[in-house]
């Protein structure tokens, strides 16, 4: 077993895990917030993408233990006072999700390329969510509200 | 009020799934609940000698560990096949017993052993580690072609054929065949692909001995069926002891229609052991055991004149089932597939045969488009291929062969009601820039690359109702749809649908639909769906029927609440009913200024009496309440239809094929959202293209699946793609009121053929799907090699 200090969306929670556990699995079932999903086993399908100080992570690849005094986001934290993030908002205005599986991953991927990259090319969108799958929208209105968030950002 | 059909509404059901609080079936957790992990068959194919469990009984946190000798014991019934087909000769089709967990045999990779249950997942994953199982390894049947030929995988059924079916005339087409110029051949393989929902399949069923009620939450695109199948065939609870709850679904495309072993197994074992027991697919998982998609081999015939007239059509196919006859896996290979067969075209004579196969793969069933996709390929590849050979333009020999009466009556099967097949198809070159394409072609060749073009003219026979119709082909059940709107007292709306929303947005478009019905603010309007306890029983969402079907029983329900509600004003405001007219929320007496909102009367109807300020006396004999049922079954099937031309650019020396250009050109009739509709577009396309250039689903000879994972099955990722260019033309439905035609499907229907010919116009060589870079790089290079020679 091991002691696990991290600040989650601006909290600190201290929690005692078995030392395997993975970020994931640490954030849906000890921290209860499903909003982050897991869609593989293989690190490829980006769904369980959250931040850790501020760099998007797939979180089904970290062990929990060795992000020990980090500070995470995951999709639940990016809401400020019921007002949703402006990628958030893109993504609604211009119907970027349709079964919202990968929708977090998504967002929290996108966020951080404009973290990166404040005024995205279509091609540069599509690189950098090479590493998020969606099976519903066929990708093009997710990098129209990329686009448009670049714009509100 | 301003009406909301045809508005880019913004999606109601977004914010929660937007910031995590969407409620998937892995999100779900009960008191005191176990987990359960299967052990799953190694092998192919093999006899069960012995399954050993006391080992794994004595591990850690173990509860219970249940096999295919338990669930035999306890009577559980087999997964079923629902659609019985019956062959040429007449005989029917023949079906092997599908027990949850394997008895005797097990014929695939990922086919269900036994179940180990545990207090955590960790716990019954390394029990199972411990069942240890004796199996007597058999020679595996994997190739679709040569199936009929392998070893006999069922002892009662000879030739692993399911069935030898016919739709269609052959001596017709045989005479047709001797009036022809030209006879166009074709061989072509559809290639199996797996569905790939990005949400795994999982359960959880929770059972309460003191009510004896289960209640189950999984992953589907049907509660109501799961609840039917589970109750009546599983034999696991009488239908009034299950609840059934899909709540959010991560998408479906058809795999997740019908129950699986894992729910069924769910279900019985919670009630023996008499805790919640919940089990969530890991992908492999999903990869190995989720139904498959397609797995055809085609041989099929065009019969022309040399002007390019079509004569006569033969499509010869086997079709791999897998392992066991699934829900809808005999249906898709023939009447979800034969009818289609002649595409947008006039063809005097056509039949088409399907030979049915068993494997030792994992059950094969709907796959987005479902038996459409396979159909269209045929025909739009043969008919690329006759203009090829006749020296004619793709487009012109397709506009030739149009019909341009509606309603046009098939050869085979379908009246189809409307269409302009031509509108579309000139519409698409036009937004393509059809003419400029050699322009465009010679300064891809600058920079050494070959451009191609390829066009895919479709029609598809969706919004799958008609139940007399269906239940006459074969169909186990009816598939009307159902929809229950009530006013709650406070003149606020629920309205409950039996389909089922698993992405497509239906809490927004049936909204849409039933604020412009009763006149209610959409804010005040909520769609309710994916319960068994709540709403009328339904049949779910999947060949693109949920709003043709399911949202005409809104209006036929909505309908009713404002006859009732007409009775109601005409007492209220003291006239004829014949007098009040309703629009806009307000029931109005004609010629005067007396009127009732639509809430008024809702709140009158669950006060019906006159007490201090409250008048609202209901007319004699009138029930109290405003809640609504209505069950729509149409009297056809919708007809979508469309033109999409693709181009692509091949880099011949590394064999790379890049869509550089997509034009989308459909008509769906009435569109209730475009925002939704264009979605459901861009994403049907997208799956089209993945089975056309990325995805193949592979077993080894031996029946191991080689893709079974991320890393070895290609997704279509978001820079594989460009951006598409979408357009409509509108030739309303006259099946139902809204005059829609649904659009779920159309998009993976006609994109692998443009795909295909493009890529073919670019190379000049045949290919089969999925275009990989190797495959277009040998065909290149082979190009290359006979150029070389005959210089």
């Amino acid at each position: 077993m091991k002691k696990v200090s991290v600040e989650i969306n601006g909290k600190k929670v201290t929690k005692e895990i078995q030392d395997h556990t993975i970020l994931s699995v640490f954030i849906r079932e000890n921290l209860n917030l499903t909003g982050t999903h897991v869609g593989c086993d293989t690190s490829q399908c980006g769904a369980c993408v959250v931040h850790v100080d501020g760099k998007s992570i797939k979180s089904c690849t970290a062990l929990a233990a060795d992000v020990n005094g980090s500070k995470i986001t995951t999709i639940e934290g990016i809401t400020k006072n019921g007002n949703m993030h402006p990628m958030q908002e893109a993504f609604k205005k211009l119907h970027g999700l349709q079964c919202g599986f990968c929708t977090p991953g998504m967002v929290m991927s996108a966020i951080d390329l404009l973290q990166n990259n404040k005024k995205p090319s279509d091609t540069e969108i599509r690189e950098w969510l090479e590493g998020n799958i969606c099976r519903c929208t066929g990708y093009q209105n997710i990098i129209a509200a990329v686009k448009e968030a670049a714009s509100k950002m | 009020m301003a009406s909301l059909v045809g508005s880019r509404v913004e999606r109601k059901e977004d914010k929660k799934l937007l910031t995590g609080r969407g409620k998937y079936t892995a999100d779900v957790n009960f008191v005191n609940q176990t987990f359960a992990y299967f052990v799953r068959s190694p092998h192919a194919r093999a006899q069960i000698k012995k399954v050993d469990i006391t080992k794994a009984m004595k591990a850690p946190g173990v509860v219970s560990i249940l096999t295919g000798a338990d669930i035999a014991n306890d009577k559980i019934g087999g997964l079923i096949a629902g659609w019985r087909i019956k062959s040429e000769d007449g005989s029917d089709m023949k079906v092997p017993a599908h027990p949850p967990l394997a008895n005797e045999i097990v014929n695939y990779v990922g086919d269900h052993v036994a179940v180990v249950i545990a207090d955590s997942l960790d716990e019954a994953r390394n029990a199972a580690e411990f069942v240890k199982v004796d199996y007597k390894i058999l020679k595996a049947v994997v190739d679709t072609k040569g199936a009929m030929d392998s070893d006999q995988i069922y002892k009662d059924i000879p030739k692993n054929l399911c069935f030898d079916w016919l739709l269609g005339d052959r001596a017709k087409v045989k005479e047709a065949f001797e009036k022809a110029d030209k006879i166009i051949k074709i061989d072509l393989i559809n290639n199996r692909v797996i569905p790939n929902a990005m949400e795994p399949r999982a359960a959880n069923a929770d059972y309460n001995p003191s009510t004896e009620e289960i209640t189950l939450y999984t992953t589907s695109q049907n509660p109501h069926l799961a609840r039917i199948i589970i109750s009546a065939f599983n034999g696991v609870a009488p239908e009034n002891k299950l609840r059934v709850i899909a709540p959010d679904v991560g998408g479906g495309f058809g795999s997740k229609i019908y129950p699986y072993a894992e729910e069924v197994v769910c279900s019985w074992a919670a009630k023996k052991i008499e805790r919640p027991v919940k089990w969530v697919a890991d992908r492999t998982e999903s990869f190995l055991s989720d139904c498959h998609g397609r797995d055809h081999v085609t041989h099929a015939e065009l019969a022309v004149k040399n002007d390019g007239t079509f004569l006569g059509f033969k499509n010869e196919t086997i079709a791999n089932i897998g392992a066991y006859a699934s829900v809808f896996g005999t249906v898709t290979p023939t009447y979800l597939f034969g009818p289609c067969a002649t595409g947008v075209y006039k063809m005097p004579a056509a039949y088409t045969n399907v030979k049915a196969v068993f494997t030792n793969t994992a059950p094969v069933d709907a796959y987005r488009g479902a038996g459409r996709p396979e159909a269209t390929y045929t025909i739009e590849t043969l008919v690329e291929k006759a203009a090829r050979e006749l020296g004619m333009d793709p487009a012109e020999i397709r506009m030739k062969n149009f019909p341009t009466q509606f309603p046009f009556q098939q050869t085979l099967v379908h009246s189809v009601d409307s269409g302009d097949y031509v509108a579309s198809l000139n519409k698409a070159m036009e937004v393509a820039d059809y003419k400029g394409f050699e322009k465009r072609k010679r300064e891809s060749a600058n920079k050494g690359k070959l451009r191609g073009i390829g066009l895919c003219s479709y029609f598809e026979a969706c919004g799958i109702a008609p139940s007399p119709v269906v239940m006459m082909l074969g169909c186990g059940i009816g598939l009307w749809e159902s929809a229950e709107v009530r006013f709650n007292p406070t003149g606020n709306v629920t309205v409950f649908t039996g389909s089922h929303s698993h992405g497509q947005g239906h809490d927004t478009t049936f909204a849409q639909i039933a604020a412009d019905q009763l006149g209610v603010p959409i804010e005040n309007i909520e769609i309710s769906h994916g319960d068994t306890d709540k709403g009328p029983f339904g049949y779910g969402t999947y060949g693109s029927r949920s709003l043709t079907v399911g949202g005409t029983a809104i209006v036929k329900a909505c309908d009713k609440i404002i006859a009732k509600g007409k009775r109601v004003a005409a007492k209220m405001l003291e006239a004829s009913v014949d007098d009040v007219e309703f629009s806009n929320g307000e029931f109005v007496v004609a010629k005067s200024n007396k009127k009732k909102t639509i809430g008024e009367i809702a709140f009158a109807c669950y006060l019906p009496g006159t007490y201090g300020e409250v008048k609202s006396p209901l007319p004699e004999g009138e029930e109290p309440g405003l809640k609504e049922t209505s069950f729509f079954d149409p009297a056809n099937f919708s007809f979508p239809a469309g033109s999409h031309i693709c181009e692509v650019e091949v880099d011949p020396d590394i064999g790379e094929t890049k869509v550089v250009k997509y034009t989308a050109i459909d008509d769906f009739g009435t569109i209730i959202n475009p925002l939704v509709v264009e979605g459901q577009v861009h994403g049907g396309i997208v799956q089209g293209i993945g089975q056309a250039l990325y995805e193949n689903c592979h077993y080894d000879e031996t029946g191991q699946l080689v893709t079974a994972s991320y890393m070895d099955y290609t997704m279509p990722r978001a820079d594989n793609f460009p951006e598409f260019d979408l357009g409509f033309t509108c030739t309303p439905a006259t099946s139902n009121p809204l005059g829609t035609k649904g659009c779920g499907e159309a998009g993976a229907i006609a994109s692998p053929p443009a795909v295909m010919n493009a890529v073919m116009n670019a190379i000049g060589t045949e290919i089969s799907m999925p275009a990989t870079a190797e495959k277009v790089w040998k065909a290149c290079n082979q190009n290359k090699k006979k150029n070389s020679e005959a210089a």
